[in-house]
């Protein structure tokens, strides 16, 4: 078994796919991280990515409907599993607990 | 209305080499997103912008957890069968072994050259592999600008001024050497003198380079003042042995005390290896030039680039460019103490010396990318030629092998199988065909290499275990070049037709495409020849250049410092010499020495001339015609130079006398800040090249100069010339016992002028004929095979009462078209390459004969000829019988 640490990319990656729901699909993925991370995604990339993630087993697929604009090929959906779910809490944990240990941290002009 | 977008599709073959390399689970999903992505680019940046970006996605896919694994069955099937697929190729080649042998011969004498060529590259790459920084080693070229204008390019040269301030204020650099001419004369201990050549060097030599020291101190060596390190094959020459620190010797560089000076021997390094750029017999101080230089106002100068050889030895490779900035603002700086002058530098790897562009002012020689890439295209060419004609034969025969390939199909073999086993075959040939051309080409190596004599330096050609692996490598490669073609023809083929009906099988297909090769073929063929034949015209054309003088009979023999009169004295013993004159150079042979000629009464009527310093017996030696006044008479000690005698162009040029040649006796003109009396002018000579289109070599001026000879001219008429040698040798061994006699006959090196053109004249016509005997061989295999089709019909005409010479004609119209056609294209390129570019390029070139334009064509149709009838003859005299019977 590969390392099941999360990668930063890793995370942003199955957040979104837990954020879009339903319809979580590469393309659909691609664009929502353009959108609310800020930072345009290659599509070889995320591809890459959702194949790591699923072999860590954090995400599974199943193929969708076939659609005109895809040249007649269908979708593969991506959901977030039960072990996807728990690293997502469990990174969050980390992270509020390092945040609750920060006295005060305010950005001051240097 | 936008376009409907979904009727624009993304390019095919980039969908297909997806779905080519791509895992079949993850192949829907990236076809899927790629299309949706390709539409949308189509309506945001146009179809051009989306296909380029469909087409470098689908290559951006290409990842490791893409790729589709090898199907372990499908391998494990290939591998079982190439036993089987060795075989039936083994049996294929003994049953036609004609075709066979015209395959392997084809492909051997093609491969040959090919052969030569990779072991020419693997010599020129394993140049300079020994410096262990060699990757960090730079070498510092400089380019000459006057006026804005550069007359030579970059040169491997720079100046000493340059060197001393890129080593004293640049960053970067870990270390440099400067390399200067001329280190070079007889070295003298006790009664030894040997004659040794070298170069000044810095200390820094020994840390940028990697030459290793037997005897002394790298860090210290070409420290101080006078001292010389040798190599061991020097040493051993000099003293027969290496333990020689701190001996003295006493190096004579020519006439005068400043010229003989003691060195003391600081190093010994071990001999050069073949492979290095830079060759020498030992090195100077560098800083002996300070003390015996320091005089010397140009030594120094910006603008004396000629002379300096500089490389650096980078901290590392980030490090080029800042170098190549502070590089320009040298070049700013020191402009400004040369007025006119542009010196601009550049920095060239340490690999790019031997296998790239040629430079000026080379530290040694070098083969240039130009000849390399000129012989890498000639060699394609003929590798090709063969490869096309084992395609061809291949797919004309088809017939013969579908049947086997129908029933391998029937039975479950796959596409990939087939192209398999036609491509295993094809290797089988081109290794077999390995075996001849590497006989072939140790028996060429050696012609090769005496070519031309720069190659004899520069390349070994030695054997060596990664050169064997390139050569199957070659051999595999070159198998399958030739065997793709017939293995995707074979594979395309549909088992249940053939299985059902020969004739199904579409070998008319591709005859259109085995006409074309044909005629490609001979034309290449024509072309080689024709080219061949008119070079090797021009040569003997400017062989026998008439350059107004006569060069019959002169033995030039080269003074090497020695007093002339001595060794005229000597020779004039013998009584085959019927005369000797004395000259500083020997012309129509490429040398040329100028100088500027001013009329003293004109300012502006001045131009430049080219000269040579004779003797008073030089004109009558080489039988120049004086058209008035009078030679040179003999004077003897040294005397102001006063007097000159001008050829019929510069009294044409210039506004002396009325430019009448009688007139212009006693008229006088300014050369190098002396008036010089006119007292003869002679006809017109070729004082350049025979082939030169300078026209400087036009106006000549002789100048009586008999202390400057470096040449002695001897007439002599022998009837027995090695005796002859002998008594001069003899002669010479008494006066000068250190340099050996360089003595050569006046035609002679005429001829010796023109060896480059020589060389490739051989090369030239050893292609040719390599061109010519594989299309002859193709050529071979095409009739044998559409006679041997043609035999029943053959038969059926006989009967019906065709005679043998209209049967011959029936038999051998389509090729003569062919050859006809291929004449028709391959003469009229020729002719116009070389008289548009060729014979452009050189002076006085001999009109291209109709005789060599006709040779060529009536050889190759001859031979082509000579192979169709007797083929043909063959099948036209069968028994209409035994043939028919059959039936």
């Amino acid at each position: 078994m590969k390392g099941t640490n999360l990668g930063e990319f890793e995370e942003v990656v199955l957040l979104t796919i837990a954020a879009l729901v339903n319809d979580a699909y590469s393309v659909a993925i691609c664009d929502e991280l353009e959108k609310s991370v800020g930072r345009p995604a290659k599509l070889g990339v995320v591809h890459a990515v959702l194949n790591r993630l699923e072999e860590k087993g954090y995400v599974k697929s199943k193929l969708g409907e076939a659609t005109k604009t895809r040249g007649g090929k269908r979708k593969r959906y991506y959901t977030v599993t039960n072990g996807g779910k728990a690293a997502l809490i469990k990174m969050r944990e980390v992270r509020d607990q390092l945040w609750e240990r920060i006295p005060e941290l305010t950005l001051r002009k240097a | 209305m936008m376009k409907n977008a979904p009727d624009i599709f993304p390019p095919r073959w980039a969908t297909r080499l997806l779905s080519w390399y791509c895992k079949p689970a993850l192949l829907e999903d990236l076809e899927g997103d790629l299309n949706e992505y390709f539409q949308r680019n189509v309506q945001a940046k146009g179809v051009t912008r989306a296909r380029m970006i469909y087409i470098l996605d689908a290559l951006k896919f290409f990842r490791p957890y893409t790729v589709r694994k090898p199907e372990f069955l499908n391998l494990l099937i290939h591998y079982v069968m190439i036993g089987s697929y060795i075989r039936t190729s083994g049996r294929s080649i003994v049953r036609n072994k004609l075709f066979s042998a015209i395959n392997i011969i084809g492909l051997a004498i093609s491969m040959s050259v090919g052969l030569l060529i990779i072991a020419m590259l693997m010599d020129l790459f394993a140049y300079d592999n020994f410096h262990e920084n060699g990757d960090r080693i730079y070498r510092v070229i400089g380019k000459y600008e006057f006026s804005g204008k550069s007359d030579f390019g970059f040169m491997a040269t720079t100046s000493l001024k340059a060197a001393r301030a890129i080593e004293e204020s640049f960053t970067g650099i870990d270390d440099v050497a400067i390399l200067h001419r001329d280190f070079s004369g007889d070295v003298t201990f006790g009664e030894q003198a040997i004659p040794l050549r070298g170069f000044w060097a810095n200390e820094g030599l020994f840390r940028v380079f990697s030459f290793r020291l037997l005897q002394g101190d790298p860090v210290t060596a070409l420290k101080a003042p006078f001292s010389v390190v040798l190599t061991e094959k020097s040493a051993l020459k000099i003293f027969g042995e290496v333990d020689v620190l701190g001996k003295t010797v006493i190096l004579h560089r020519g006439e005068g005390p400043e010229q003989n000076r003691e060195y003391t021997i600081t190093g010994v390094m071990k001999d050069l290896p073949v492979f290095s750029h830079m060759k020498f017999d030992m090195l100077g101080s560098l800083s002996t030039r300070q003390v015996t230089a320091a005089e010397d106002k140009r030594e120094m100068a910006w603008d004396n680039m000629w002379n300096t050889w500089t490389y650096l030895l980078l901290q590392d490779e980030a490090a080029v460019a800042g170098i190549r900035e502070n590089f320009v603002n040298l070049s700013a700086k020191e402009d400004k103490t040369v007025p006119h002058t542009h010196i601009e530098l550049g920095l060239q790897p340490l690999k790019d010396i031997m296998t790239g562009e040629d430079l000026g002012n080379p530290i040694g020689t070098t083969m240039g990318s130009k000849v390399v890439n000129i012989f890498g295209i000639l060699s394609f060419i003929v590798v090709l030629s063969a490869c096309l004609n084992y395609t061809n034969l291949s797919i004309a025969r088809s017939f013969r092998r579908s049947r086997e390939v129908g029933i391998r199909k029937a039975i479950g073999a796959l596409r990939s199988h087939v192209i398999n086993q036609f491509i295993i075959e094809s290797v089988i040939i081109a290794l077999m065909a390995l075996v001849f051309s590497f006989g072939l080409f140790l028996l060429i190596k050696p012609h090769f290499l005496s070519l031309e004599k720069s190659l004899q330096e520069l390349l070994v050609l030695d054997l060596s275990p990664m050169m064997v692996v390139a050569f199957i490598f070659f051999a595999i490669l070159v198998g399958v070049l030739a065997g793709i073609f017939p293995a995707l023809f074979f594979a395309r083929i549909n088992a249940v037709q053939v299985l059902k009906n020969l004739s199904a099988i579409p070998v008319l297909k591709g005859v259109t495409m085995r006409k074309v090769m044909i005629v490609f073929q001979y034309c290449i063929s024509i072309i080689a020849i024709t080219a061949t034949l008119i070079i090797h015209q021009q040569y003997k054309h400017f062989i026998a250049y008439d350059l107004g003088f006569t060069t019959e009979n002169i033995l030039n023999i080269e003074l090497k410092g020695n007093k002339a009169e001595l060794v005229k004295k000597g020779l004039e013993e013998l009584p085959e010499v019927r005369g000797i004159s004395q000259s500083s150079l020997i012309v129509s042979i490429g040398n040329y020495w100028g100088t500027m000629m001013r009329n003293p009464h004109d300012p502006q009527d001045s131009a430049a001339v080219s000269y040579n310093l004779i003797d008073e017996n030089y004109l009558t030696i080489h039988d120049h015609k004086l058209l008035a006044g009078t030679n040179f008479k003999s004077r003897a000690g040294k005397v102001v130079e006063s007097e000159v005698i001008v050829n019929e162009e510069v009294i044409k040029s210039f506004n002396i006398g009325d430019r009448d040649p009688a007139k212009a006796i006693g008229q006088v003109v300014r050369i190098d800040g002396k008036n010089m009396t006119i007292i003869g002018v002679m006809r017109d000579f070729n004082y350049g090249r025979a082939n030169d289109r300078v026209q400087e070599g036009k106006k000549a001026i002789m100048r009586y100069g008999p202390d400057h000879a470096q040449y002695l001219n001897v007439k002599i008429l022998s009837t027995d010339w090695p005796e002859t040698y002998s008594k001069i040798e003899n002669i010479w061994k008494k006066i000068d016992p250190v340099h050996a006699l360089e003595a050569k006959f006046y035609t002679q090196q005429i001829e010796d002028a023109f060896q480059g053109m020589k060389a490739s004249l051989k090369v030239g016509s050893f292609l040719a004929i390599l061109i010519i005997c594989i299309a002859s061989i193709g050529l071979l295999g095409m009739v044998v095979y559409s006679t041997e089709t043609r035999l029943r019909e053959v038969s059926i005409r006989k009967v019906f009462g065709a005679g043998e010479m209209r049967l011959l004609l029936i038999l051998s119209k389509g090729f003569l078209v062919l050859l006809f056609i291929a004449s028709a294209i391959g003469l009229p390129v020729t002719w116009l390459f070389f008289d548009m570019v060729f014979l452009r390029e050189v002076g006085n070139p001999a009109p291209i004969g109709f005789f060599e334009m006709c040779v060529g064509v009536l050889a190759v149709m001859g031979l082509a000829l000579l192979m169709i009838g007797t083929q043909t003859l063959k099948v036209a005299r069968t028994n209409p019988a035994d043939v028919l019977r059959g039936e």
